[in-house]
């Protein structure tokens, strides 16, 4: 069996992989990544549509242009790649390290002894049994990163009548995408009041086409024996189905862009622990898990909406794995806790000496907000959001000027509130 | 206001960030609020007076473990003309080694706007 001694194994070879294995690499630090498929950048090379790179390269790539520049970079480093290859164990050793276990056709079974881990395995898509749609079970049921692999990757048509239930980014991407292949898309169907994707693919990829969004409807009934038929769509009123307003869309397929969860079987089989608004590992200021050494970014640890996030978070996480290999620790940490209106705030915990910088998701529609960043339920700093919503991650730099003014003792904690100034 | 003022609302499609802006004509005048860049500027103007929209899909790779190559177009095309482009695109079929950027189709329908890979594919 082959055996590799490392400092870093980086788990998963998409944008958030190839960044933190680049940064650990260009350190001096031996790093080996791992990707299950045969190629590297995850669901990037899928993602044909634009809009990536504008905070990363500052102009506007596709999906696989992004990637490639980073496989470009993994390639110009000294990042040992393996492709075509799953990490399906993680042991602790007593001496700290980490020993992965990988297995590959083409490499058969490798065995990593690091002295950290980076786990960026990414996220997947919630399924029809995840938001429980009643009705029969025929063809036609697809996931909408699914139809966008078959159609952007495999070549393959999923349907030819279409209505995508929820409203997230693939969703709406694969809305235009199946009108530019010569399919009709009838409908896109969003239990909440407001869309889950980004506002400019409401304009593009609905408005364009003017294809209808139903908000507050949910599919309530799937017909069909062999192949999906038609569905039934209900609205909702006061958050219960109005059963009296059901209407029916006939089509032959239905796409699913209901929400992605972080992929965190690994993470689970070593006993880290999962923050349970995110899904994703807890972190401290160091992007370090509940498990010494462990170290997560990008899909994996909360879902992103842009990948340039996910990239400016990996090599955030990087660094942070150089820090711990150079034996640098943060001398005191505060918990940052999300208050009114704040759904999350990753990491969990800040380091108030150093500059930071957080993601929040909000839980509220603004187009005049405040945030209020306090400490001991003091206000220290305050940023004004002309317009805020869930689907939109907000990106909040904390600096130790904030703190310069209160007396931090080991019980401080530090919060944030959004308020919505009408 | 004079009767050829007219404020129109729409979301700028230029980054992911997506400026809810404002945009009033007055006659030739055409005035955006909301906007966090001059690219905003440009898109609602162009908006108002002749729609455009960058394209992207795929087109047959002859490749067996990559059958669809993935290609945009290298500006944004007049909306009317995306249908043409993308009958024109479903027909080609390219033969790897294919390069990132390197132009598939050259100056569509006189537009000034080219047809690129949008990945690299060396020969196996």
């Amino acid at each position: 069996m082959r055996t590799e001694q490392i400092d870093a194994l980086v788990i998963g070879g998409g944008a958030a992989g190839m960044s933190a294995a680049v940064t650990i690499s260009a350190a001096g630090f031996s790093a080996a990544l791992v990707e299950r498929e045969d190629e590297l950048g995850g669901v990037l090379l899928q993602c044909i549509h634009n809009g990536f790179g504008l905070h990363e390269f500052k102009e506007e790539l596709t999906g696989p242009e992004y990637a490639e520049r980073w496989i470009h970079n993994v390639e110009e480093s000294e990042v040992m790649v393996f492709c075509g290859t799953t990490v399906m164990e993680m042991n602790l050793l007593e001496d700290g390290r980490k020993e992965c276990f990988g297995y590959s056709p083409q490499h058969g079974v490798v065995k990593f002894v690091t002295r950290t881990v980076v786990l960026t395995m990414g996220c997947r898509e919630r399924n029809r049994g995840n938001v429980m749609i009643p009705g029969t079970r025929p063809a036609g049921v697809y996931t909408a990163g699914l139809a966008q692999r078959l159609v952007n990757m495999n070549g393959y048509i999923p349907g030819k009548e279409v209505v995508i239930v929820g409203s997230g980014d693939i969703g709406l991407i694969m809305a235009r995408r199946m009108q530019w292949v010569g399919s009709k898309v009838h409908g896109v169907v969003e239990i909440q009041p407001y869309p889950s994707g980004l506002t400019r693919n409401i304009s593009q990829c609905l408005n364009d086409f003017k294809i209808p969004l139903y908000l507050s409807h949910v599919v309530s009934k799937i017909y069909g024996k062999e192949r999906v038929e038609a569905v039934d769509i209900t609205p909702l009123k006061n958050g219960v189905p109005d059963h009296e307003q059901t209407f029916q869309i006939k089509c032959d397929t239905l796409l699913l862009s209901v929400g992605l969860i972080p992929e965190n079987e690994l993470s689970k089989q070593v006993g880290i622990e999962l923050n349970p608004l995110t899904n994703g590992p807890t972190v401290d200021s160091m992007l370090m898990t509940s498990i010494e050494g462990v170290f997560s970014a990008g899909n994996v640890l909360h879902v992103h909406d842009l990948v340039d996030f996910v990239s400016a978070e990996a090599r955030l996480a990087g660094e942070k794995v150089i820090d711990y290999l150079k034996g640098i620790k943060p001398k005191r940490e505060l918990p940052i806790k999300p208050g009114a209106n704040i759904r999350y705030i990753n990491p969990t915990r800040i380091n108030p000496d150093v500059d930071s910088e957080i993601y929040m998701r909000p839980l509220v529609v603004s187009n005049n907000a405040r945030l209020k960043i306090m400490v001991n339920g003091e206000v220290v700093k305050q940023k004004k959001k002309p317009h805020v919503q869930p689907s939109e991650m907000i990106k909040l730099k904390i600096s130790p000027k904030f703190f310069q003014d209160v007396e931090l003792t080991p019980d401080s904690r530090v919060e944030v509130t959004l308020q919505d100034e009408p | 206001m004079s009767p050829d003022k007219n404020t129109k609302e729409m979301i700028c499609i230029v980054c992911p960030i997506g400026c809810h802006l404002q945009v009033s004509t007055d006659g030739e005048e055409v005035k955006v609020t909301g906007n966090r860049c001059s690219r905003g500027e440009e898109y609602a103007r162009e908006e108002m007076l002749s729609p455009k929209r960058v394209v992207t899909a795929t087109c047959r790779l002859e490749d067996p473990q990559h059958p669809r190559l993935p290609v945009k177009t290298d500006a944004a095309l007049p909306f009317e003309q995306i249908e043409a482009l993308l009958a024109e695109v479903y027909s080609l079929s390219v033969k790897p080694p294919v390069k990132v950027g390197q132009v598939l189709i050259e100056d569509f329908a006189e537009t000034g706007v080219n047809l690129v890979s949008s990945r690299t594919i060396q020969t196996q």
